[in-house]
């Protein structure tokens, strides 16, 4: 079984996280950049079904500018057993339906019988993308998945919406993504991160791939406009002296909102 | 066969498994409405064909399109995209508006993958200008505000719940028109069971919410989260926890606020026993009036907090919740 993980570098949520107001893009200088927490998990999830299934191959795959190779390397020493990384100058500012593209020819070249995906990325937030890529592959995707049981053949699961909780299942190959219900991911250890560095890590173009991002090959969102908020200031605030219930109560009703 | 106007919006309508309306379905309609001329798609057991059109017209709808469940109830998400591609093929709208329900999200990237149509997501509202409809966007937890547009063609777009205000006038005489739909025969994920969410309080939703009482690891455990609630009663306001409060078991996911849970932005935000993350105050700090208690006074959440106390919510709460019964009695 070969099980490919879509992880995404994404600026570190404990930071200062802008937008660049001339282009819209994110601003890579303004804060840390990390391995995204919910890639993470969807790895473990691959790890820990391929520990206790030999034959399963675990491969991490993901469009990233190329200074990002070292934080993709992090799913190497967490466990798995290669990786792909799409480069390219023209994606840039790639949005959802480019992402799509190239992320279904990356993940088509690298062959899978299962795909894992976080369900929402900490930085796009997009949440759209493992459906996006299950059209594309013409396979089924289960998403938003809080349980999963991986077979030889199928993938299952407990999908919690709004509405209601599913119990859902496809016949592979498939998509699915998780969310942050299920497990943390392990820590790479030192062996890890030691053998990482001799495992198969390709990295590849759009040429390579044979994906036309040209802008007259199909419609794409673009960013029309940027405002930065001015930050929140803070109020006042004080030190309970045993009566604060009471003042609280009084703001409250002094500012109507009780 | 109906006519449809030249700035036909296309609105998909979600349909609770209980057979009414999803309560994003107002703000989608009203969304609509401000830039064109809405048609809603129901995607439905034929049985509920009418009552749900007419209440979709009472939203908003001057033309709503009925889809019978193709499968949509064992199948997870392609009926429901090829009834929403064949109305698309009907109607030609200049865009497409979806919720950005788990649910809907599926919908909108397939329906984008399928056809090739630019994909805007998490839209706190549109707006129109000469070159067509564009989304509206809030980043980085209200940091930033932004616009995004397709380069051609038609937009499509999910919406944040809740997001929008804006009310579309109702529609007395709707046409409504049953849909024929053509299947595609890409292969789903199948349901194999499904227990609806019940509704166990009389509180109001989070998403949309006016005011808002969320709770943190502060709270301690589940029976003393009770608290929350009783705050949250007492002002007739939805609860809301952090994401530790979920990790501990305190409430379901489906009330964590943030960035990874549910965006608010209410008239009131009152934070309990949080700290105040950022990936916390992702999801809140666009309230209007936030106030804030936590007995750590170095705490971030005091540094967005407009009513900020230093002191134990053990204390605090029960005196407050006192005082508002006396005033009210
Ligand atoms: C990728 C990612 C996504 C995340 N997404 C979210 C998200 O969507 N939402 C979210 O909330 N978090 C999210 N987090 C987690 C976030 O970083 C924090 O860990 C979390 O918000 C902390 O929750 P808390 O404030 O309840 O707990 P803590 O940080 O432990 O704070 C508890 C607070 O309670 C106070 N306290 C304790 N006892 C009392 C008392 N008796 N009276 C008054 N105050 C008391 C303490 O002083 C403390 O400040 C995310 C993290 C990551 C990495
Ligand atoms: N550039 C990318 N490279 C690899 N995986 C990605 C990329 N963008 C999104 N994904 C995957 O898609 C999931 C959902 O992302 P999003 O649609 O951005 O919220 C993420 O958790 C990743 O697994």
């Amino acid at each position: 079984m070969k099980i490919v993980v879509l992880v995404k570098e994404v600026p570190d949520t404990y930071g200062d996280r802008k937008l660049s107001l001339e282009t819209g893009l994110a601003d890579r200088s303004a804060s840390e950049r990390v391995l995204d927490e919910i890639g993470e998990r969807a790895l473990e999830v691959a790890l820990s079904y391929a520990d206790a299934t030999p034959g399963t191959e675990v491969q991490v795959v993901s469009m990233a500018a190329e200074e990002s190779a070292a934080t993709i390397r992090k799913g190497l020493a967490m466990g798995a057993a290669s990786a792909l990384q799409v480069v390219d100058p023209a994606l840039a500012g790639a949005d959802l339906g480019v992402t799509a593209r190239v992320l279904a020819a990356a993940v088509t070249r690298a062959g899978f019988d299962l795909v894992i995906t976080g369900n929402l990325s900490t930085d796009g937030s997009g949440g759209v993308l493992p459906a996006m890529l299950a059209e594309h592959l013409g396979v089924p995707q289960a998403t938003a998945l809080s349980a999963v049981t991986i077979t030889e053949s199928g993938v299952s699961g407990t999908r919690a919406t709004d509405a209601g909780t599913a119990q859902v299942s496809a016949a592979l190959p498939a998509v699915i993504s998780i969310t942050e219900a299920l497990p943390d991911a392990r820590f790479p250890n030192f062996k890890g991160i030691m053998a990482a560095k001799k495992k198969p890590f390709e990295t590849v173009s759009l040429e390579d791939l044979g994906v036309d991002v040209a802008p007259a090959s199909a419609p794409q969102s673009i960013l029309t406009q940027v405002s930065e908020k001015p930050p929140r200031g803070a109020g006042i605030t004080i030190v309970d002296e045993g009566d604060a219930g009471e003042k609280l109560a009084a703001y409250l009703i002094e500012n109507r909102l009780a | 066969m109906a006519e449809f106007a030249a700035d036909s919006i296309l609105v998909l309508l979600d349909v609770t498994p209980g057979g009414a309306l999803a309560s994003s379905s107002a703000g989608l309609l009203g969304a609509a409405a401000q830039v064109g001329t809405p048609v809603a798609l129901i995607v439905a057991g034929a049985d509920a064909h009418a009552s749900l059109s007419s209440d979709a017209a009472t939203l908003g709808a001057a033309t709503v399109l009925t889809a019978d469940l193709g499968g949509a109830d064992t199948a997870l998400t392609v009926p429901v995209v090829d009834a929403l591609a064949s109305a698309y093929d009907l109607v030609h709208p200049d865009a497409v508006l979806i919720s950005n329900s788990i649910e809907g999200r599926d919908v909108a990237g397939r329906l984008a993958a399928r056809r090739s149509f630019a994909l805007a997501v998490d839209a706190v509202g549109v707006g129109r200008d000469d070159d067509g409809v564009l989304a509206q966007h809030s980043v980085y937890g209200g940091a930033f505000n932004a616009a995004s547009a397709p380069t051609f063609g038609p937009l499509v777009a999910t919406v944040r719940q809740g997001a929008v205000d804006a009310r579309a006038e109702s529609v007395a005489s709707p046409v409504v028109e049953p849909l024929t739909v053509t299947g595609s025969a890409a292969p789903a994920a199948q349901i194999t069971s499904f227990t609806a969410e019940v509704a166990t309080s009389s509180r109001p939703e989070l998403r949309g919410a006016a005011k808002v009482v969320s709770g943190g690891r502060g709270l301690g455990s589940a029976e003393k989260f009770v608290l929350v609630e009783e705050l949250a009663d007492a002002l007739g306001a939805a609860v809301g926890a952090s994401r530790a409060a979920v990790d501990a078991g305190y409430v379901p996911y489906s009330h964590q606020v943030g960035q990874t849970g549910v965006s608010v932005a209410p008239q009131l935000y009152v934070a309990l026993g949080i700290s105040g993350a950022i990936q916390h105050k992702a999801g809140m700090q666009t309230a209007k009036t936030i106030v804030a208690i936590n007995k750590d006074g170095d705490a971030p959440i005091f540094e967005i907090a407009d009513y900020g106390i230093v002191g134990d919510v053990f204390q605090v709460v029960p005196q407050l919740i006192a005082a508002l019964a006396a005033k009210k009695a």
